[in-house]
């Protein structure tokens, strides 16, 4: 590079061309990371990857368990669970696609014709999360008993006697039925859904509305061609956010089912805390289940195009 | 003489750059830059974005390491001071006011960072100087843009930097906003008499305000002038292009006899002042302004001895004070010409006329150079 | 003289009013009969809650309406183990929240302002502990806690370390979104204002990115005290207040768990009402 003469050299030390400015090897990132990624590697990384390990081994929890390459647990974990992995899956898709019918009107509605009553209306949604989620699950017992209101008329509208037919509840209950267990999820799960429907829907221009009815759409094909489009990503947001928690969670069914509305996370609990030979099968379990929602989850998350979402 | 005071500010220092140089990668922002801005003028970095004006006030505020070369402030070098330890102040392009500060806060600042204990003298000053006394106890996002502007003019000059450095600050103010903030800065800078350096794409805005000017391009400095110099002597067709308008005209030296140079362009003997020549031998390309060049029904009409040429209006536009003229040359180039609106009449499109200028009134350039530099950079400068 | 063909005096002298019945007025407000609804059905447990903390049940489940009472109301502590296991819950997500807060706006902090090389593996790390199933993280690291300190010694500090390590991804997300959301030439004009690095971080920095962090430390806190499944994992012969109501479904599930419910509901309502009201008077009073 230049070393260029300098008119005043004597007022100043005269110094060869300096060097070209390295970028420096900055350490500070890495000591801020650290702390927290060796957490998660500990308390969250490690677990998972001992308890592949515990899925092919043998034993109890009175003599230990060994590495036993045990295969056959895995046929185990899959076999002897078919019903819970068909309700899991079952449940958590009917409450992902009922979440996001509901949840969309509410999110537009605030968003669009909200006004001035928008963080209030957003604040409604959050609120109640302030509960303990257990004590407002259990209120639908209250809700949903049989000499409610509620039942009576279901009953009276011989909505009953549709869903009986269907399965969704039995014997002119709601309580301690199937429909009770996805009630209870989408009740659970809706802010989840709402927020970051909200999120998307609140960016969009207002103005690209009335373009779009300018430019020959009815409200219906506006809706379809443009705010739809442009929500996407609170769609996906919404689906991931409602989804995840939902095919594992057991508290809707456990709270709000019968013995035959069984779900995958009540399985697993039962197997380790309640079986004395149950960690390698629940552990198997869990592997699957883990690896069975990433690969739902990443294949989604693919198909949406949305990569960025964290 | 020099001798530095509490913080560090030389009496009597420049800025010069001495080879400064940044790459980003394999792209050269800034090209080993040699400059000297005297201390107390009012300076212009001119360029369209990507010339590397914004780097190099970076540089000079020290919030970007340049890859090579140094910078001196007076005698003293700061190429590898801290931004916080040079007595150097930005007014950031979006102002960059602290949301969470009231208008005293933002003001006082720097004061309180340097460790002044009484600081309510010097800040109530200065919202004086800006006109904003009132405003001290609002925060930022409660004043108008062009509050703001002066806001972070205030937070900045408080300090009494050795050189204060401007970065577009009128950018993001609307024309007439600009004109006022214009005068007012210019004001401000002859009160206080610091060194100012202002980047900017906006050649009317550097036009007005700077003492000098100096035309960026692809991080080299194209020319360096006073606006007058810069506008009637460019040295470049990029120059000459991205300072107002120029009509270009590609020719080839005939002679030079007496100080004066005769160029065949056209089928026909031009002629221009020597001292305005760049180049005196070979293809030239003679330049002129388009208020300098006049139009008359026929060649009758031109007086002798200036430069003419004749063609065809293929646009006319009247805008009141002036009106211009798109004349059509039969090679095809287009002369620009605007005419005062002296009451002469107005010539339709179609029209056969003949253009003249004052040979006196214009300026030649090496003939080797891409005659469209500038042009077209200009228009994307100023979106 | 105009010729007025109104209607003979209907009424007042109003204007012709085109007559709607409720129905046709539903239909045209289609969007807004839904919203109402779905805000009930949102809304609907919660009154349920605050109803039946005022209930005197028959027997030991506080299911079924019998009678008004404040008796639960008077002793919300009627059974100590209740109070006990709020208190525990508490402790809990205070620790949860402070370690979780630092570790998450430290990652943040790198993850924003710095470069580093196997970003997308951390990423990946950070998105997993979000994406896993609650059980699935609570059953593994049960496992692993048997392994290493045994069934004796779960309880306070395993429960913490194990809602430090579903909070910290949330906090991380967090700030980083408020961090990302602040214009870097706010700390580049500190730093040409002679504020030193420290300094900018504290007067500038950090101020603006407080409401972040906190924001976080909320949605951490709230995880926390609300987490049943990975605590019933970790705690051991512990228990905390959402283990205590589910133990209670089995048990007897008092009204003073409803009066707990609409505390929780009821405190956060007037936390959030005052804070709006301190803000309305602070802008105000400029």
């Amino acid at each position: 590079m230049t070393a260029v003469a300098d008119p005043t050299a004597g007022a100043t030390q005269r110094k060869p061309a300096p060097p070209d400015h390295k970028p420096r090897r900055n350490l500070t990132p890495w000591i801020l990371l650290l702390p927290g990624l060796l957490w998660l590697t500990v308390f969250f990384l490690l677990p998972i990857l001992t308890s592949v390990s515990a899925s092919v081994q043998t034993g109890n929890y009175d003599d230990g368990f060994k590495l036993t390459w045990h295969w056959a647990n895995y046929g185990h974990a899959i076999s002897d669970y078919g019903t819970q992995y068909w309700h899991s899956g079952l449940y958590s898709t009917l409450t992902t696609v009922l979440c996001l019918a509901l949840g969309y009107p509410v999110a537009y509605f605030i968003a669009f014709k909200g006004g001035k009553w928008k963080s209030l209306l957003m604040a409604l949604v959050i609120v109640p999360s302030f509960t303990s989620f257990l004590i407002r699950t259990i209120a639908w017992e209250t809700i949903l008993a049989d000499q409610g209101p509620v039942v009576h008329v279901l009953r009276s509208a011989h909505v009953l006697g549709l869903t009986e037919a269907l399965g969704w509840t039995t014997g002119g209950h709601v309580i301690n039925t199937p429909a009770a267990v996805v009630c209870g999820m989408v009740y659970n799960f809706l802010p989840f859904t709402i927020l970051p429907l909200y999120t998307s829907l609140e960016k969009i221009d207002p103005r690209l509305l009335e373009a779009g009815s300018d430019l020959y759409c009815s409200t219906f094909t506006t809706w379809r061609r443009i705010t739809l489009p442009l929500s996407m990503p609170g769609v996906v947001g919404g689906t991931l956010l409602t989804f995840i928690p939902a095919i594992g969670d057991y508290i809707n069914a456990q709270l709000l089912g019968n013995p035959n509305t069984g779900v995958v996370g009540q399985k697993i609990e039962d197997l380790f805390l309640r079986q004395t030979s149950g960690y390698p099968v629940g552990s198997a379990i869990s592997v699957v289940m883990m690896v069975g929602t990433l690969v739902l989850v990443m294949s989604y998350i693919r198909k949406a195009g949305t990569e960025d979402l964290l | 003489m020099s001798s530095n005071d509490v913080l560090g500010r030389i009496e009597g220092g420049d800025l010069r750059l001495v080879g400064l140089t940044k790459r980003f990668g394999a792209f050269t922002a800034v090209d080993n830059l040699d400059l000297t801005i005297p201390q107390g003028s009012f300076f212009a970095l001119l360029g369209a974005s990507g010339c590397g004006k914004t780097t190099t006030l970076r540089m000079v505020s020290g919030l970007e390491d340049p890859t090579a070369g140094q910078i001196f402030l007076g005698d003293a070098e700061v190429t590898d001071t801290k931004p916080y330890r040079r007595p150097v102040n930005t007014v950031f392009q979006n102002y960059a006011l602290f949301p969470h500060l009231d208008i005293f806060e933002n003001v006082a600042f720097g004061l309180r960072r340097r460790g002044f204990k009484s600081v309510r003298p010097q800040v109530e000053e200065m919202l004086e100087l800006v006109e904003l006394g009132h405003l001290a106890k609002r925060k930022p996002n409660q004043l108008s843009g062009g509050q703001q502007q002066r806001i972070a003019l205030a937070r900045a000059l408080i300090n009494q930097p050795q050189v204060l450095l401007l970065d577009e600050p009128l950018g993001a103010l609307d024309l007439k906003l600009r004109r006022q903030m214009q005068i007012e800065l210019k004001r401000i800078q002859t009160e206080v008499g610091l060194t100012f350096v202002h980047v900017t794409h906006d050649q009317e805005e550097a036009m007005t305000m700077a003492d000098t000017i100096a035309v960026m391009n692809q991080g080299r400095i194209e020319q360096l002038g006073s606006p007058a110099e810069l506008y009637e002597n460019p040295s470049t067709t990029f120059v000459a292009n991205f300072l107002g308008q120029s009509n270009l005209i590609p020719g080839v030296v005939e002679g030079v006899d007496g100080g004066v140079v005769t160029v065949r362009a056209h089928g026909r003997a031009l002629t221009l002042k020597a001292d305005r020549a760049r180049a005196t031998s070979g293809a030239v390309i003679l330049g002129v302004r388009p208020e300098k060049v006049q139009i008359a029904g026929s060649e009758d009409e031109v007086p002798s001895g200036f430069n003419c040429l004749t063609g065809t209006v293929v646009d006319t536009s009247f805008i009141g004070v002036s009106t211009q003229y798109l004349v059509k040359l039969a090679s095809g180039e287009e002369i620009s010409v605007f005419e005062q609106n002296t009451g002469r009449a107005i010539q339709r499109p179609g029209n056969e006329v003949a253009v003249y200028w004052d040979p006196s009134q214009g300026f030649g350039l090496d003939g080797t150079q891409d005659i469209e530099a500038g042009a077209v950079l200009d228009e994307e400068g100023a979106a | 003289m105009t010729t007025l063909t109104a209607p003979p005096a209907a009424g007042a002298g109003a204007p012709a009013v085109r007559r709607r019945s409720p129905l046709s007025w539903a239909r045209e407000h289609i969007l807004l009969v839904v919203t109402v609804a779905i805000f009930v059905f949102m809304l609907l447990p919660n009154a349920v809650i605050l109803w039946m903390s005022f209930n005197q049940p028959v027997g030991k489940f506080n299911y079924v309406w019998n009678h008004f009472s404040t008796a639960a109301w008077a002793n919300p502590c009627a059974n100590p183990a209740m109070c006990h296991s709020i208190g525990l819950s508490l402790e809990i997500g205070a620790v949860a929240t402070v370690v979780a807060t630092i570790l998450g706006t430290m990652i943040a902090f790198a993850m924003v302002r710095h470069r580093f090389k196997a970003r997308s593996g951390i990423n990946a790390l950070l998105f997993l502990p979000m994406a896993a199933p609650e059980v699935v993280m609570g059953a593994t690291l049960a496992a692993m806690f048997f392994n290493t300190v045994g069934p004796g010694g779960l309880g306070f500090w395993t429960i913490t370390i194990a809602h430090v390590m579903f909070c910290v991804s949330y906090v991380v997300v967090t700030v980083k979104a408020r961090l990302a959301g602040m214009d870097p030439t706010l700390e580049r004009a500190a730093q040409d204002l002679y504020a030193t690095p420290f300094q900018t971080f504290t007067k500038v920095t950090l101020p603006l990115v407080a409401p972040g962090i906190a924001a976080a430390a909320l949605l951490a806190f709230a995880l926390s005290v609300d987490d049943y499944i990975i605590t019933v994992f970790t705690a051991g012969n512990l228990e905390t207040f959402p283990m205590y109501i589910w133990g209670s479904v089995q048990r007897a599930y008092p009204a003073q768990i409803d009066v707990i419910g609409s505390m929780m509901l009821l405190g956060t309502m007037a936390v959030i009402a005052l804070s709006t009201i301190l803000g309305r008077v602070r802008a105000a009073r400029k």
